[in-house]
């Protein structure tokens, strides 16, 4: 029989935009004038020519049902003239032509279940990665992760109360899919891979595993009379580095694998340079469904960072100013071996100076 | 639903609390679908075991190498049956969102009408790379689900070893802080690279994002491997309306601790307004009557800090354009690296000057594709072969604004300099 016919991809790329654009957007492109920020949540953006528009910016679950979808176009529909975009940090926003229609839209998500807020000097959305949910090589769950933490932190959400604006992020895996952020929360492991030795011939490419890890510690060996990998423990850091192309190496360990918070990551250039995030927490455990012990890590040093942070200091600015020990001392975290930097680089992140703070 | 629900009560904690769950959403999509009883009972089998229970393979769509992340089962009973069998493949596909990620409710519902009619109705808006992640479809659905978005007008994005989907901001479209038109320049590069991003060929990864100004909302510095940053090199404009009016809500302590001591590099100055001074560099504006703040531009950085503060009353210049910076990324394998600037500025306004960023894209890509170790990233390549190398194979000039300070040890081969100031002299004397 013949095989039937196939159909052609269109490869037409990434969609242009201005088909998608607000009107006031599409008219105003390139010519705003500048914004102010009338409630948590609001921003009202003016152009050159004098038009307005509102924009209402809302939390969502980032992986929707499509009942949620439609109930957000429904509410589009009626508010927004059938325009909506997202954030890097899925929250959705409405542009509206109009003040009027401001606090009714806001009634209206609130009902819905769609927090409003996110603007401004706000606690934003988490931005997070796939989990239990889809990912092949996961630690632990991202959207149920971020749920149990956004519960909790919503007040922070809907305020802009904040010194300066709080990224947070969740990693599955050392990987890091979630990126950069304020504060992170990433599975760390603690324990060397196990292997299933009768798998690794059939499934993996050793030496590309071998070539994987960052410390040279995986050899092939032949165990049991088949080819397989070892690896030497010693030397091991538990990154996770061989498990992708090879999944005999378990490195996800229901009890060992645990959670380290890092803090001060931040990628804009607004006042110092870019900065990485540096580990700050470790040891905590992988408690689903709602990850209790690590809500309060996260919880407590956001709210001395709130306390103790000049207005405009990101989290990392604010660090700047108070030193690393006085961080470990009002945040009350241990300042452990494990924290001090011995990967390549490392000596960069040593005080050579005598400023010490007293 | 013909299947009964399985029992979740990990999952079913994650119904209660104000934020929106996506639990109540996938059980709203059990009630029609037997799929998504099944994905509940594995992602709660994952919960009481703390376990993932997903491997990859082998599932595409015709013509195309990436864009579908495949997953099948691995929960399975002593038999080597799946314990959710009507879940046991549950294939994503990433779709190239629109730059700025704007929709009209008219696609959107389109798009889910897709899903419901071809995968379990579970989308994401978006994923890390900026996809609309499709999750979950059948091995046999994928290709009549990808048709469907096709024809919307929607393709896939990267996966493997390609370029990446991209990600831009609101930008222009919104953002009066827009130093060039972030969504053309965003289209402009990613649909040059259309065969890289389908068939998956290159030794790693190679990720492109655009931010319109410093802020750089697309976090691209870091998670680009060739980011486009907007800047703008004359002089800060002022508005005297606007910083008057700012002046009045937020007054003098304010202005002194919260703007100009945050200047990195001390570019502003408080003065009475007798004492402000004009000149070519120079952005000046009252705040009152009798202060106001002197800004001098040629020390100003472009961190967007003080902008960010007194927006409208402070914006970025007229003379446009954007830094690109490459080689951004995370840990695996050396270490995290920022990207670092290759371009200090480049004009981004007309079709001619797009296809300067395109070509720039290309050539790093090829030197990349020719260059790198498999699985090894841009930056990882650059910081291998050292910097240098890498301009002098792409023919980029060296700019002292490409680095933080110069060397601090001796240890380098040196008898090109005499040739090498003779070129800088010669270029001098021709521009």
């Amino acid at each position: 029989m013949a095989q039937p016919q196939m159909r052609r991809a269109i490869e037409s790329g990434v969609p242009d935009n201005q088909q998608y654009l607000h009107p006031l957007l599409k008219k105003n492109y390139g010519n705003w004038k500048y914004h102010d920020r009338p409630r948590p949540g609001v921003l009202h953006h003016v152009a050159h020519g004098g038009d307005q528009v509102w924009t209402v910016r809302a939390g969502t679950q980032r992986q929707m049902d499509v009942f949620t979808i439609r109930r957000l176009c429904d509410i589009a529909d009626q508010y927004a003239e059938g325009h909506v975009r997202f954030t890097i940090r899925s929250n959705i926003e409405f542009m509206l032509s109009s003040e009027a229609k401001v606090a009714p839209l806001i009634a209206e998500l609130e009902k819905s279940g769609f927090p409003v807020g996110g603007t401004g000097n706000s606690v934003s959305m988490i931005a997070h990665t796939q989990g239990w949910l889809h990912c092949d090589i996961p630690g632990t769950d991202a959207s149920g992760a971020v749920k149990a933490l956004m519960d909790e932190l919503i007040d922070e959400f809907r305020k802009e109360e904040m010194p300066n604006r709080v990224h947070l992020s969740t990693s599955c895996c050392e990987i890091n899919c979630g990126g950069q952020a304020d504060i992170a929360i990433i599975i760390q492991h603690t324990k060397p891979p196990k292997i299933n030795h009768d798998l690794v011939a059939n499934v993996c490419e050793r030496p590309a595993v071998v070539a994987r890890c960052p410390v040279a510690a995986i050899r092939p060996a032949l165990v049991n009379g088949k080819p397989s990998l070892e690896v030497d423990e010693k030397k091991c850091i538990c990154c996770g580095a061989c498990y992708p192309p090879c999944p005999p190496m378990q490195i996800n360990d229901p009890e060992h694998s645990k959670f380290a918070i890092w803090v001060g990551g931040k990628n804009s250039n607004a006042r110092a340079k870019p900065t990485f995030m540096k580990m700050v927490a470790a040891g905590i455990p992988n408690n689903p469904p709602r990850w209790p012990e690590v809500s309060e890590v996260v919880k407590r040093i956001l709210y001395v960072y709130k306390d103790d942070a000049r207005p405009w200091e990101r989290l990392s600015d604010w660090v700047e100013r108070i030193g690393w020990p006085r961080f470990f001392e009002k945040t009350d975290l241990p300042f452990t071996k494990y924290l001090i930097d011995d990967w390549r680089g490392a000596r960069a992140n040593l005080n050579a100076s005598t400023h010490i703070r007293f | 639903m013909a299947k009964d629900m399985h029992k979740t009560p990990m999952l079913d904690a994650l119904e209660t609390g104000p934020w929106p769950s996506f639990v109540t959403g996938l059980k709203r999509l059990a009630k029609d679908k037997d799929y998504v009883v099944d994905l509940l009972g594995q992602l709660e089998h994952s919960y009481e075991t703390r376990k993932g229970y997903w491997k990859g393979g082998t599932v595409g769509v015709f013509g195309y190498g990436g864009g579908v992340i495949p997953r099948f089962t691995e929960a399975k009973d002593e038999s080597g049956k799946p314990m959710f069998p009507a879940a046991a493949e549950f294939h994503t596909l990433r779709v190239m969102p629109p730059a700025g990620m704007h929709y009209n409710t008219d696609v959107l519902r389109k798009l889910a009408d897709v899903w419901e009619q071809h995968g379990s109705g579970l989308i994401a808006f978006h994923g890390q790379s900026g996809d609309i992640m499709f999750q979950g479809a059948t091995s046999e659905n994928v290709q009549p689900a990808f048709d469907a978005i096709n024809e919307l007008g929607f393709d896939l994005g990267g996966a493997g070893p390609a370029v990446r989907t991209s990600m831009s901001c609101v930008g222009a479209a919104r953002c009066e802080q827009s130093c060039y038109d972030e969504a053309r320049a965003h289209r402009a590069v990613i649909n040059s690279f259309l065969d890289d991003i389908h068939r998956p060929s290159l030794p790693y990864k190679f990720k492109f994002k655009f931010s319109g100004c410093p802020n750089d909302c697309m976090n691209s510095i870091q998670r680009a491997d060739m980011a486009v940053i907007g800047t703008w090199r004359d002089n800060i404009r002022t508005d005297a309306t606007l910083a008057k009016k700012w002046f009045v809500k937020h007054g003098m302590n304010e202005l002194v601790n919260d703007v100009i001591a945050r200047c990195p590099t001390k570019a502003i100055q408080l003065k009475e307004v007798k004492d402000l001074k004009a000149g070519a560099s120079v952005s000046t504006v009252a705040v009152s009557d009798t202060h106001g703040i002197e800004i001098e531009n040629r020390d100003c950085v472009r961190c967007m800090h003080c902008i960010n503060v007194m927006t409208g009353a402070l914006a970025p210049g007229k003379d446009k354009g954007a830094t690109v910076l490459v080689g951004g990324k995370r840990t695996l394998k050396i270490g995290d690296l920022m990207g670092t600037v290759v371009v200090p500025f480049m004009k981004l306004e007309t079709e001619e000057d797009r296809d300067k960023l395109v070509e720039l894209g290309q050539k790093i890509i090829d030197f990349f594709a020719e260059n790198a170790l498999e699985h090894e990233r841009t930056g990882e390549m650059i910081e291998r072969i050292g910097i240098v190398n890498f301009l002098e194979a792409l023919e980029i000039p060296i700019d002292a604004n490409m680095v933080s300070q110069p060397r601090t040890n001796p240890y380098v081969r040196m008898d090109g300099w005499d040739e090498e100031v003779a070129k800088i002299k010669a270029a001098k004397q021709v521009a």
